[in-house]
């Protein structure tokens, strides 16, 4: 099962709990699952289909950004996380 | 003073020999740099081109009643006046690609020319073409605006009371928790990040240092103004030359705000003269093309230093609070902080990442960073050189050392023992890969700076201070077409405008994995459409990423000529070794030259390409030691001696990130000593010049000392991280703690100005 990081304001949904475990073969299929069984956290992540604009995803370490067909391991970590610029 | 002036000492943390990589040659652009033959945007020319000029608002804060141009449009030689009703309506959309994807665009449209409201002073309101420069300024003095003028607000503080002036009457806070404001406010968006329990490692703590700090707005301060030539055609195709950090940019968001389809939209990038962060944006390019469209002529347009002090993106003013636990033996327990930017007259500063800087050098259990992005009466602040790191960092850092004071604790060693290493937490992100802060520290304690103790003079008030910086670093994406000449030289397309000397350094990983002198190498920056997406050159990416476009483009130019030589010398290509530049088979060997010149009698002509959209960032880390004497009358700070030790992944060419790094110090040093916006009450600007904007001079800066650390980065097939921001971060903190050194007083706000100085001197008294 892939380990998902809560980020800090979307804990309400997981009752304040900062990781979950979710099956999943893809970025997507785990949104899907938290979404059903976390009702709110799916639709904070994704918007039409594609993660919201501003966010990247982090799988084991790797900014996939918005790739939602990126494909997980059974341990892997994944993370939503503001997507930066620079200077 | 017996002063080591050493620039050039790299100490490496790996055991890689490159051929090319780590050397200094020449650099591509070099001549044509100093002998005037590079080309500006500014030199543009073309037949039938037309001038235009922009009308800015006098005022912070009012509504536009109505503007009347017909005096303009009658005068002798101007050809279009346009408006923000030239702009297709943006409704709900939101921004593309570039620097800060998924912003309403209306807001971007907006501040291109005013909708409404004017937002800040020297807002644009419109804008005219004529047949010269001069008549355009006449023009503008007859478009007529009524205004209704409107209380400004300037601070952020003060735009978070309840009852501040509500600048954008439809704004509504993206709150935290994913919820919506039921009423509007200046406040754009709040931001939570945690890990662990702060609460309890602030029970754990002996020592809770709790301080706030205050910042003012500062500017990039490229020296090149910004201006951009449009020109477009009766067949819908528009073609624009400027002076941007991102062709690419400027495109998409060209296709956005004209609603105009991207096929159609041709960027050249010009050679720049500093961007910083400060051009990732469009400002002039749709004024212009728009102007082009309703004339028919090529439109050339450039700012003037007032303009672009009061009209482009300067980087956040604001608050920032830092508090922090530590146990007596100076182990930090806990961490909370609070920052509040001014994003300027439309949402969308650099807050987020401020956020996310402000405890990255630490392991720290628990930690609580809020965030508000805030609009108040200014321009639209934008990224500058690790944007948010500086304020956040400044402040941490400060906080930081007071604890060691406090404790009697080295600074070098509270650092060592509290620092993120890999496999350490990272505030809402994954754990750090491989990062060198620790292997900075040590270098900054071995360094013949800090091993020197600090001379003093009778009399003089002087001290020393440190400071530990981060900056992420990003990957965006990037591409580069190789083409081999007849002759084994290459041709290089790179999409990524060259603000830092990149060229070469893109230009040496290709050389190193072919296996051939990087004088053989010439690198060129494409426009939109001779070469592959390439993102904005910010970030500190282009190196690292474009670095690894150039890289993978030569490995597949390798593949392809041993594809053609597999062919001709009738071998198996899995047969051929490929080892310092000599392809071998058989008996047979060819250098790459002698490939090309064999392949090219066959027809065959490699093109090695590679578009690529790297994943993993190696984030950066910088230490830096500042001495300063502080004249205890005037308030007047002079930097004595400064070293700068950053971790450079491995170092392409290390003159460039020496460059870099000094670069960075110096502008570090400005922020830090005198650089700020200087507003009225009523939101004007009074500083709009660079006589007023006081920003360092070789004169205010003593030679910086450089050393390169080396731990590469494991995301990068050469090691690459990025350097061109992080060397701006930690300068104000330095400084600020060197001040402290010398005399016993604790800066809170930037710039630490002389008379700012003086008055903390004088209330400490």
């Amino acid at each position: 099962m892939a380990t998902v990081h809560i980020p800090t304001p979307m804990r309400e949904a997981t009752n304040g709990a900062a990781r979950v475990e979710i099956e999943g073969a893809t970025v997507r299929e785990v949104v899907e699952r938290l979404e059903a069984s976390y009702p709110g956290l799916g639709g904070r992540l994704v918007e039409d289909g594609q993660l919201r604009p501003g966010l990247s995803a982090f799988v084991d370490g790797a900014n996939v950004g918005r790739r939602l067909r990126t494909r997980l391991q059974p341990e892997s970590e994944l993370f939503f996380v503001e997507a930066l610029g620079g200077g | 003073m017996a002063v080591d002036t050493r620039v050039g000492q790299t100490i490496k943390h790996h055991d890689e020999e490159y051929k090319v990589i780590g050397t200094r040659p020449i650099r591509h652009d070099g001549l044509e740099k100093v002998t005037g033959e590079a080309r500006y945007g500014s030199d543009i020319n073309l037949p039938g081109q037309l001038h235009g000029k922009v009308l800015r608002s006098p005022h912070a804060h009012a509504r536009i009643v109505s503007i009347d141009t017909s005096r303009a449009e009658a005068l002798d030689g101007v050809r279009a006046v346009i408006t923000s009703a030239a702009f297709p309506d943006p409704g709900d959309k939101l921004t593309g690609g570039g620097e800060a994807p998924g912003l309403p665009l209306k807001f971007k449209s907006a501040n291109m020319l005013a909708r409404g409201k004017v937002h800040y002073h020297g807002h644009a309101i419109a804008a005219v073409a004529a047949a010269n420069p001069h008549v355009a300024a006449e023009a503008l003095k007859l478009i007529d605006v009524e205004y209704e003028v409107l209380d400004p607000v300037l601070e952020v503080w003060d735009a978070m009371k309840p009852d501040a002036p509500v600048i954008i009457e439809d704004l509504y806070t993206a709150k935290a928790d994913g919820t919506t404001a039921e009423e509007p406010s200046n406040v754009a968006a709040e931001m939570l990040y945690e890990v662990g329990d702060v609460d309890a490692g602030f029970a754990e703590a002996d020592l809770v240092v709790d301080r706030e700090f205050t910042f003012g707005v500062v500017h990039q301060g490229y020296i090149e103004t910004h201006n951009a030539t449009a020109h477009w055609l009766k067949d819908g195709h528009l073609h624009v030359w400027c002076s941007s950090q991102g062709a690419f940019t400027i495109r998409q968001e060209l296709a956005d705000l004209l609603d105009h389809p991207i096929t159609k939209i041709h960027v050249v990038p010009m050679e720049i003269g500093g961007g910083f962060g400060g051009k990732t944006t469009a400002y002039l390019e749709p004024l212009a093309a728009l102007l082009s469209r309703q004339t028919g002529h090529p439109i050339k347009m450039a700012m003037d230093r007032a303009d672009v002090l009061k009209a482009t993106g300067p980087t956040p003013g604001g608050y920032v609070r830092v508090k922090l636990g530590v146990t007596n033996d100076g182990m930090i327990t806990a961490g909370y902080a609070n920052l509040a930017f001014d994003a300027g007259g439309y949402p969308g500063s650099v807050v987020g990442a401020g956020c996310r800087c402000v405890f990255a050098p630490y392991n720290m259990p628990n930690a609580k960073v809020e965030g508000f992005d805030v609009v108040v009466n200014k321009p639209k602040t934008h990224a500058y050189r690790a944007p948010g790191a500086t304020h956040a960092e400044f402040a941490s850092e400060t906080v930081v050392d007071e604890i060691c004071r406090t404790l009697d604790i080295d600074p070098v060693e509270f650092r060592l023992q509290n620092s993120a290493k890999e496999g350490d937490w990272q505030l809402a992100m994954p754990p750090y890969p491989r990062i060198g802060h620790i292997e900075c520290m040590e270098a900054a304690r071995d360094s013949a700076q800090w091993q020197t103790p600090l001379e003093t003079a009778p009399g003089k008030k002087r001290g020393r201070g440190i400071a530990s910086g981060f900056w992420f670093n990003i990957g965006f994406t990037s591409s580069v077409t190789a083409k081999l000449n007849s002759d084994g030289s290459v041709t290089l397309l790179e999409g990524s405008t060259d603000i830092g000397g990149t060229r070469t350094s893109i230009a040496m990983q290709f050389a190193e994995t072919l296996g051939i002198p990087v004088e053989d190498v010439d690198p060129i920056v494409a426009d939109t459409d001779s070469v592959g997406q390439t993102d904005v050159t910010g970030g500190s990416r282009v190196t690292f990423a474009t670095g690894l476009a150039a890289h993978n483009a030569a490995n597949d130019m390798k593949d392809q000529i041993v594809e053609g030589l597999a062919d001709l010398w009738d071998v198996a290509a899995d047969s051929i070794t490929h080892a310092d530049g000599t392809f071998s088979a058989n008996g047979n060997s060819a250098t790459v030259g002698e490939a090309a010149g064999l392949l090219e009698e066959e027809g065959v002509f490699p093109i090695g390409k590679n578009t690529v959209t790297p994943t993993r960032e190696g984030g950066a880390f910088a230490v830096h030691i500042a001495d300063v004497e502080v004249d205890d009358e005037t308030g007047k700070v002079e930097v004595l001696r400064y070293t700068a030790v950053q971790d450079a992944g491995v170092a392409i060419y290390p003159p460039y990130v020496e460059g870099q790094m000094q670069g960075g110090v110096v502008q570090g040093v400005g922020w830090a000593l005198n650089e700020e916006y200087v507003y009225d009450d009523d939101g004007h600007l009074l500083n709009a010049s660079l006589l007023d904007y006081r920003m360092p001079t070789a004169l205010d800066v003593p030679n910086i000392e450089t050393i390169i650390v080396e731990v590469p980065n494991p995301g990068h097939p050469y090691g690459v991280r990025g350097v061109g921001e992080v060397p701006i971060v930690p300068p104000p903190a330095a400084m600020a703690n060197a001040i402290h050194d010398a005399t016993g007083v604790r800066m809170s706000h930037l710039p630490m100005s002389p008379a700012r100085v003086q008055a903390a001197l004088a209330a400490e008294a």
